[in-house]
Parts: structure tokens; C-alpha cells; sequence
């Protein structure tokens, strides 16, 4: 019975970082429709930012401000992207998809390369927190409290973007751009504005995602890679675009791989495609998504 | 739009013409290796390799208008048919493993044609991206069949039933025999493809890339048009993989990985892909490109990615068409 | 018999109607005029007969047979064809292209690739036959992207004609032309279209041209028929003024 809790739990961990990059990946979608190839590198981003700064720049200090020092992972990502949309992508949006996937790949390789130049062709860790935070009794077994801290910002960060989209003014205007962006732009939406919000928000959220993993995993070249793949069977079960369906696309990813690494290991990415290709028969915009 | 009422449409050119041009280029790439070192016959020749895999994959962009960003899983998977054909089944004919590629291919890309063609633009993309991962996962999971990341051997293949000798440099049978093979394999390919998308089912797909509706309206089933195009395209970049692999000598999940997918596109945009000959051009100097910049830095992939994004913003149309309308243009003036 | 007939054919957008319960029949031969104000459903008519839409309940009758379960393809076999308000072309393809493709797919020959379309003389001939018909010819070898509106227009018109039908709808033909060039437009098409003997149906707002070249008039208000017959019936009826052109009318 205990087992199932630990699986529980590391499902809703993988969750909860499925979750943020992929939420930030269907943001940036449906209020620009233009997926970003490079977003997994994002994420990549913010975690080597986040290890370096907690592992390696402030090692020693004491444990409170360094977990305050966490999110300088996802900080780092949204000043990047608030940097790259206005520059390379937005001349993109009215020109064909293809244009599109292609310049983020050739930003994607650019970011590659700029973390193996940065950091190095080595892993870095910052477990010192991970450590720090000890573990829970879960009957027979050991759980790391730090993961339960993953899930719970996952969990925050859920309800946070939730509040932001339907609850604020900025919201508004986010919906408002995404659904018409010539209607609100002609009712006096500053759209460029909106856009470059959107995807920092965006680029953000795939940044936490790697900075609050990393003190349980290292930062690792080609994570960002791996990573955007994932989230792309996330946002393919969910439907792009809905907050809603990266939330409940998250999750079943999560649930369905943990379930098939405790029985058939080396199945897991074609169980995960397994299911994807089940939904998409059924219902071919994803689960909530839009179908324009 | 109005870039369209610049553009020239290509005359009719009677195939006799273009048969004199292709065989110049074939005259051109037969004598090159007498002229050129192993090292560079051996690039020229992973260049054809990957030309071939580019006019297979630019059936599907150029003239049908699907971006597939998975179309390492077919090059892979061609590669890999011939590795398990050598290991398992012993096969040494370059022939028998161009035939298990055919089928091999036929049976995967029917399975995830059917299911990608159903959709269009980025979620077909994402599709395809998606399913040659499975492949690749698999490949890189079972580690006791496919050999994982050490991946497997692939010797020397038999080449219209002659065999090199043990004691025959494998060089110079590469940068010989074997590239004379492939520049045949290559040229037919070539012809196969030409034939393919000037004939009424290619203008059928050109048709359904330009506007879905009105194809629909004339009469066409476009779902299974974009099917056989699918089916059309993963099988000739299976032969690339086929090809592909005894040059290497080694087939890993990396000629698999969705990145590797992202080259084969690269090489379309970069020579042209609203052009037949654009994938060709595009595929030997990403090869040549390449080459150069993983020698010249280790940060190739900025230099790659930078050339990429340069491509997109300012020559959209790759080097073939840049050169058309270059030509084009100065035609004009030549008249005025 | 009636050449095409709906038998309370409806479909929902939402809560509103775009058709509501429509008993719509042509005969054979007829040019028909479908009239009405915007948003009336005219075009939506015309996309559920054509198969662009699927009707949430009622029938389509074409001579008799039921067709209302077959897919666009099908429909254009058993002869239907049509324009589009919008211009529906491929613009990357040659005017003669655009028409020879309509020509190589009604005769089944897109299944073929190992043949070189540029070969086949029987169509190339047949399309520019047709593009002359339609005053295109000159234009042949230009991309149908970079010819004018109205040419543009008329080539629509063109491909729909080259499948052979024997029902054409046209939606909006001289919509966007200026209206110097709307009549000669109209007499291109209407020659071609009587000279054929195809059934038309076609959207129009030009009342000039509604009267001129249409057998029958039908007016459509609000999802349903309001009224039908020649165009002196039309003329004289007061109900159809107030609904197209507004209870204030000269």
C-alpha cells in the first residue's frame, strides 16, 4: 500500500515539471500560435542557471536564502525569451508555420551550444538543498521532502496561472489577443506588449520547471531535448493552447509513466506515444483542446 | 502574394533538355573521384546519401506541403534494416538489403502515415516528431537487439554479388566501387522522384499543398493523396538510410534522434524546397557545410544554427531559388 | 423530376439558423438566382448541397438520389461543382495548370505517377480550349496568384466548369470586380453556362444582373425561402423588398 504512495508521489512529481514546461509550451501557443522548439531548452536553461547559482556561486551559505535562490533559473529563462521574441520570432507569426518550427530550431542548437559554453560539457548539481531537506516515513519507505516541495510549487504554480488568465485584467487581454489579436488590437490592445508578456510568462515557467528540479537531478546537456519531447505528448494528450488540458496531460504522462517504468521499462516513451496516439484517434484535438 | 507575380514560372522545358543537363551532371559526378581525394569522394558520397534522403522528404514539403519533423525515424530505420539483416540473417548483398529497406519501410511509414495524415501544419509536425521518437526510444531501449548506444557493425556489402576481398582497403573500396553504387542508386532515385512529381499525382499534391479546398472540390480524396505521399517519401529517405549505413560502418539511435530530423529539413530549406533540385544542392553542401564547421569549432551547432536562422529571415527560398530569381532578374535587365 | 432537391434541410451554427427547414428545388437546365440580404444563408445552402457542410437533419435530393450522406468527393462525380465567394485557386500552379488538374481529376488520371503530366496533349489541349472560352488564354503560363481579381474570379469559375458538371453554383462571381468589368464577366459565364446546358445556381447582389441573365429568382431571409419565381414576380413582390432592401425603399 505504502509502495503505491511513493508512486503516487514521483508520478506528481514528474507532473509537476511536465506541467510547467508543457503549460508554458500551450501558452505561448494559443496566444501567438507558434510552437517553440527551443522551449525545452529553456528548461534546460533554468535549471544550469539555478545549479550554478545554488550548487556552485553560494554553495555555503545558509539553506533559507538559498532556496530563495532558486527561481534565479526561471528568471534567467524569462529575460532570455523577453529577449529572443521581439527580435528573431515575431517577424514569424504571419509568415507559414514551417518558418516558424524551423528559426526556434535554429535556436535551439544556438542555446545548445551557449550552455555547453557556459557551463561545460559536464553535469552540475546543487543537491545541497535536496540533502538539506531530509526525508519522510512513508510506512516501510523514505521519500525526499524536496520532491514534495516540487509538487507543491507545481501545484501553486497551477493555480497562479489559473488566477492570472481568468481572474486579472492582464488576463483579459491575454484571452482577448489570443482569440481575435486584429479585434484587440484594433480596440487598442498594445498586442506587441501582450505577446512579449505571453511568452516571458511562458519561457518562465519552462525555466522554474528546470530550476526546482535540479537540486534532485543534475543539469545535463540534452535534458532540454528530452525534455521537449515529453512535452509534446503532454500538450498532444492535453490539447495546445489549454492551460486545462497541459494540467490533466501532465498528469496522466506522469501517472502513465511511472506505471510503465515499475513494470516495462524499456517501453515507457512507446507506452507514453501509445497513449497519445489513443487520444488523438478519439479525440484529435486532445483532450481540452481548441480545434483551430 | 505578390511575391508569386515576381516569379517566373518555369518554362515547359521538353524533357529532352533535361535529360542532356541530368547526364552532364552525371558525366560531372563520375569523373569527380578521379580528381579528388578518398577523403573528399567519401563526403561526396555521404552527400548523394543524403541527397536522396532529402528529395524523398521534399516530396512530402515542397510538393505536398507537410512538414515532417521525424523523418530520421525512416533514414534510421533503413540503416538498422541493414544491420539486422547482416546480423541476424546474414545477408551480405547490398541488393537484398535495398529490398528488406523497401519493406521495412513500407510497413512503418503505412502505420504512421495513417495516423499522421489525418492532421495538417504543426500538429502534423509535432506528429511525426513525436512517433520517430517511439523508434527511437526503442531502438535505444532494447539495447540486446538493436546494440543501444554502441549500436551495430555493418561490414562492407556485396555489391551486385562481387565482394571485396579481405585483404582490399576499405577506403578504396568505399570512395570507388561503393560510391559509383550509390551515385547509380542516386541518379535513379533522381529520375524515379522527377518522374513522380511531374506526372498528374504529383500535380495532384501540388494541388492539395496550394489549396485544400479547392482540390477537395475538384474531385481529389485528399487523405489518401497525402498518404501515398507519406508512404512515397519515407521510403526513399529509407533508402538513404540503407545507403547511408555502410559508409558509416556503425548505426546508432542517433541516426534516429528528432534532432538528426531537424538536419534532413535544414538541408531542404538551405538548398531551396520549392525547387526540385534545392533538397539535392542543399543536401551535398550541408554535408561540405558541416564537415567545415565541425572541424572548425566545437560550437558547430551555433555556426549551423546561426546559418539556419540567417537562412530563414533573409533567403528563404535556400540557394536554388535565390539563384533563379538572381537569374531571373538579371535576364530582365539583359533585355531592357 | 427536379434536377436537385433539399427536403427540410437545416444546420445550426450555435443558436442561430443559418438554414432553417429549406424546400429548395431546380429544375434541369435552370438558371437560378439565390438572393438575399447577408447572413440570409445563401452560401450556407450552397455549402451543404456542395459538401462542405454537414446538414444537422433534412435530405438533398439530386435527381432523386439521396446524396445528402456523401462526401465532397463523391458529390463532384456525380456532378456538382462550384465556385467560391472567396477565391479558392492554387496560386503556386499556372492558370492552365489550375484548370488541367480539374481536367486530369475528372478523368481519374491523378492516381497515375508514372506518367509525365506535360505528355498528356488530350488534356493540355481541352484546358486551353476551355481558358478561351473564358478569355484566360493569354495569361496560360502565369501563376494563378499573380493574375487581376476578375480573372481570378473567372479562372475559379473556369476549373468548376472544366470538371464537367451538369449542377455549377457559382457564389458571388463579380463580387470584388469593379463594375465595369461585372457585366462582361457575367455574359462570359452565362454563354458558357447556357451554350453547356448546365444547371446554375448563383449568389449574387448585383440586382442589375439578377435580372438579366437568371430564369428564376429564390430569396432567402433569415434561413428560410421567402420567395420564388421569374424575375418580374420578384420584381413586383412587396414582402421580398422589405426583407432585402429594408422597409425605406424608394
Amino acid at each position: 500500500m505504502d509502495i503505491l504512495v511513493i508512486h503516487l508521489f514521483n508520478a506528481l512529481l514528474y507532473a509537476s515539471v511536465l506541467f510547467l514546461i508543457a503549460g508554458g509550451l500551450s501558452l505561448i501557443y494559443g496566444v501567438m500560435r507558434i510552437v517553440n522548439l527551443a522551449h525545452g531548452n529553456l528548461y534546460a536553461l533554468g535549471a544550469f542557471i539555478t545549479a550554478s547559482v545554488v550548487g556552485q556561486w553560494f554553495a555555503g551559505s545558509t539553506s533559507g536564502w538559498l532556496f530563495l535562490l532558486i527561481p534565479a533559473g526561471a528568471v534567467g529563462a524569462a529575460l532570455l525569451g523577453a529577449l529572443i521574441e521581439p527580435t528573431l520570432l515575431r517577424r514569424f507569426y504571419r509568415r507559414p508555420e514551417e518558418y516558424q518550427l524551423l528559426v526556434t530550431f535554429g535556436i535551439l542548437m544556438v542555446l545548445e551550444d551557449l550552455m555547453r559554453f557556459i557551463w561545460g560539457p559536464y553535469p552540475i548539481s546543487a543537491t545541497s538543498l535536496f540533502e538539506k531537506m531530509g526525508s519522510l516515513r512513508v510506512g516501510d519507505w523514505i521519500y525526499p521532502r524536496y520532491n514534495l516541495l516540487v509538487i507543491a510549487i507545481g501545484g501553486l504554480a497551477g493555480v497562479f496561472l489559473w488566477a492570472l488568465i481568468y481572474r486579472t485584467k492582464f488576463g483579459v487581454l491575454l484571452r482577448a489577443t489570443s482569440q481575435d489579436m486584429r479585434r484587440a488590437s484594433a480596440l487598442g490592445v498594445n498586442v506587441n506588449l501582450v505577446y512579449v508578456e505571453a511568452f516571458t510568462i511562458g519561457c518562465f515557467m519552462a525555466g522554474l520547471g528546470g530550476a526546482i528540479i535540479v537540486p534532485g537531478q543534475s543539469a545535463v546537456l540534452g535534458m532540454g531535448v528530452d525534455a521537449l519531447v515529453l512535452a509534446f505528448i503532454v500538450v498532444v494528450v492535453g490539447g495546445l493552447g489549454s492551460l486545462e488540458g497541459a494540467l490533466f496531460g501532465a498528469l496522466i504522462v506522469g501517472v502513465v509513466r511511472e506505471v510503465a517504468i515499475s513494470t516495462f521499462p524499456e517501453l515507457e516513451l512507446a507506452v507514453l506515444y501509445l497513449i497519445a496516439a489513443i487520444v488523438l484517434l478519439v479525440r484529435p484535438a486532445g483532450l481540452f483542446g481548441k480545434t483551430a | 502574394m505578390s511575391e508569386i507575380a515576381l516569379r517566373i514560372p518555369a518554362a515547359r522545358r521538353s524533357p529532352l533538355r533535361i535529360v542532356v543537363w541530368a547526364a552532364i551532371l552525371a558525366v560531372i559526378l563520375a569523373l569527380l573521384p578521379l580528381v579528388m581525394d578518398s577523403y573528399r569522394t567519401l563526403q561526396l558520397a555521404y552527400g548523394l546519401v543524403f541527397a536522396v534522403a532529402g528529395l524523398g522528404f521534399n516530396v512530402l514539403l515542397g510538393y505536398t506541403g507537410l512538414l515532417s519533423f521525424g523523418h530520421a525515424a525512416y533514414f534510421g530505420l533503413g540503416a538498422y534494416t541493414v544491420a539486422f539483416m547482416v546480423k541476424y540473417l546474414h545477408v551480405q548483398s547490398m541488393e537484398l538489403f535495398l529490398l528488406g529497406t523497401v519493406v521495412s519501410s513500407l510497413v512503418v511509414t503505412a502505420i504512421f502515415g495513417y495516423v499522421c495524415v489525418r492532421y495538417t501544419r504543426i500538429f502534423f509536425s509535432i506528429l511525426t516528431l513525436a512517433l520517430s521518437q517511439v523508434l527511437w526510444s526503442l531502438a535505444f531501449k532494447f539495447f540486446w537487439v538493436t546494440g543501444g548506444t554502441d549500436g551495430l557493425r555493418v561490414p562492407t556489402p556485396r555489391l551486385v554479388g562481387i565482394a571485396t576481398s579481405e585483404s582490399e582497403d576499405k577506403i578504396q573500396f568505399l570512395s570507388h566501387n561503393y560510391y559509383y553504387y550509390v551515385l547509380v542508386i542516386f541518379l535513379l532515385a533522381v529520375a524515379v522522384v522527377w518522374l513522380i512529381v511531374h506526372s498528374p499525382f504529383g500535380k495532384a499534391l501540388q494541388a492539395i499543398r496550394d489549396n485544400e479546398t479547392r482540390a477537395r472540390f475538384v474531385g481529389i480524396r485528399i487523405r489518401s493523396y497525402r498518404f501515398m505521399a507519406f508512404l512515397l517519401s519515407g521510403v526513399f529517405t529509407a533508402i538513404a538510410g540503407a545507403l547511408w549505413v555502410p559508409l558509416n560502418g556503425l548505426v546508432t539511435p542517433d541516426a534516429m534522434v528528432w534532432t538528426f530530423s531537424g538536419e534532413i529539413v535544414f538541408m531542404s530549406v538551405l538548398g531551396g524546397f520549392r525547387n526540385f533540385t534545392g533538397p539535392i544542392v542543399g543536401a551535398i553542401v550541408y554535408n561540405f557545410l558541416k564537415d567545415f564547421a565541425v572541424g572548425a569549432t566545437v560550437y558547430w551547432q551555433t555556426l549551423m544554427g546561426v546559418v539556419l536562422i540567417a537562412l530563414v529571415i533573409a533567403l528563404p527560398t535556400g540557394i536554388v531559388g535565390t539563384a533563379k530569381l538572381v537569374a531571373a532578374t538579371v535576364r530582365r535587365r539583359l533585355r531592357s | 423530376m427536379n434536377y436537385l432537391e433539399t427536403r427540410k434541410l437545416t444546420k445550426y451554427f450555435g443558436d442561430t439558423h443559418a438554414v432553417d427547414q429549406v424546400d429548395f428545388q431546380i429544375g434541369e437546365g435552370e438558371v437560378v438566382s439565390l438572393i438575399g440580404s447577408n447572413g440570409a444563408g445563401k452560401t450556407s445552402l450552397v455549402n451543404l448541397i456542395s459538401g462542405l457542410y454537414k446538414p444537422d437533419s433534412g435530405q438533398i435530393l439530386l435527381r432523386g438520389e439521396d446524396v445528402t450522406r456523401q462526401v465532397v468527393q463523391d458529390r463532384i462525380k456525380a456532378g456538382i461543382a462550384r465556385s467560391f465567394q472567396i477565391v479558392n485557386l492554387f496560386d503556386e500552379l499556372t492558370v492552365v495548370d489550375n484548370v488541367a488538374l480539374a481536367v486530369f481529376a475528372r478523368e481519374g488520371k491523378t492516381r497515375w505517377f508514372f506518367k509525365l503530366a506535360d505528355q498528356d496533349h488530350g488534356v493540355w489541349d481541352e484546358a486551353h480550349e476551355l481558358l478561351k472560352q473564358f478569355g484566360l488564354d493569354a495569361k496560360a503560363e502565369q501563376f494563378a496568384g499573380g493574375i487581376s481579381q476578375g480573372e481570378r474570379k473567372l479562372l475559379d469559375v473556369a476549373v468548376a466548369c472544366a470538371l464537367k458538371p451538369r449542377l455549377l453554383f457559382l457564389d458571388e462571381p463579380t463580387s470584388g470586380v469593379s463594375t465595369r468589368e461585372k457585366a462582361p464577366i457575367m455574359d462570359i459565364i452565362s454563354s458558357i453556362v447556357r451554350s453547356l446546358k448546365i444547371t446554375a445556381v448563383v449568389i449574387e447582389h448585383d440586382m442589375d444582373i439578377i435580372f438579366r441573365y437568371s430564369d428564376r429568382i429564390v430569396v432567402m431571409h433569415q434561413g428560410k425561402i421567402l420567395a420564388s419565381g421569374s424575375p418580374e414576380e420578384i420584381r413586383a413582390n412587396e414582402s421580398v423588398k422589405d426583407a432585402v432592401f429594408g422597409p425605406t425603399h424608394a
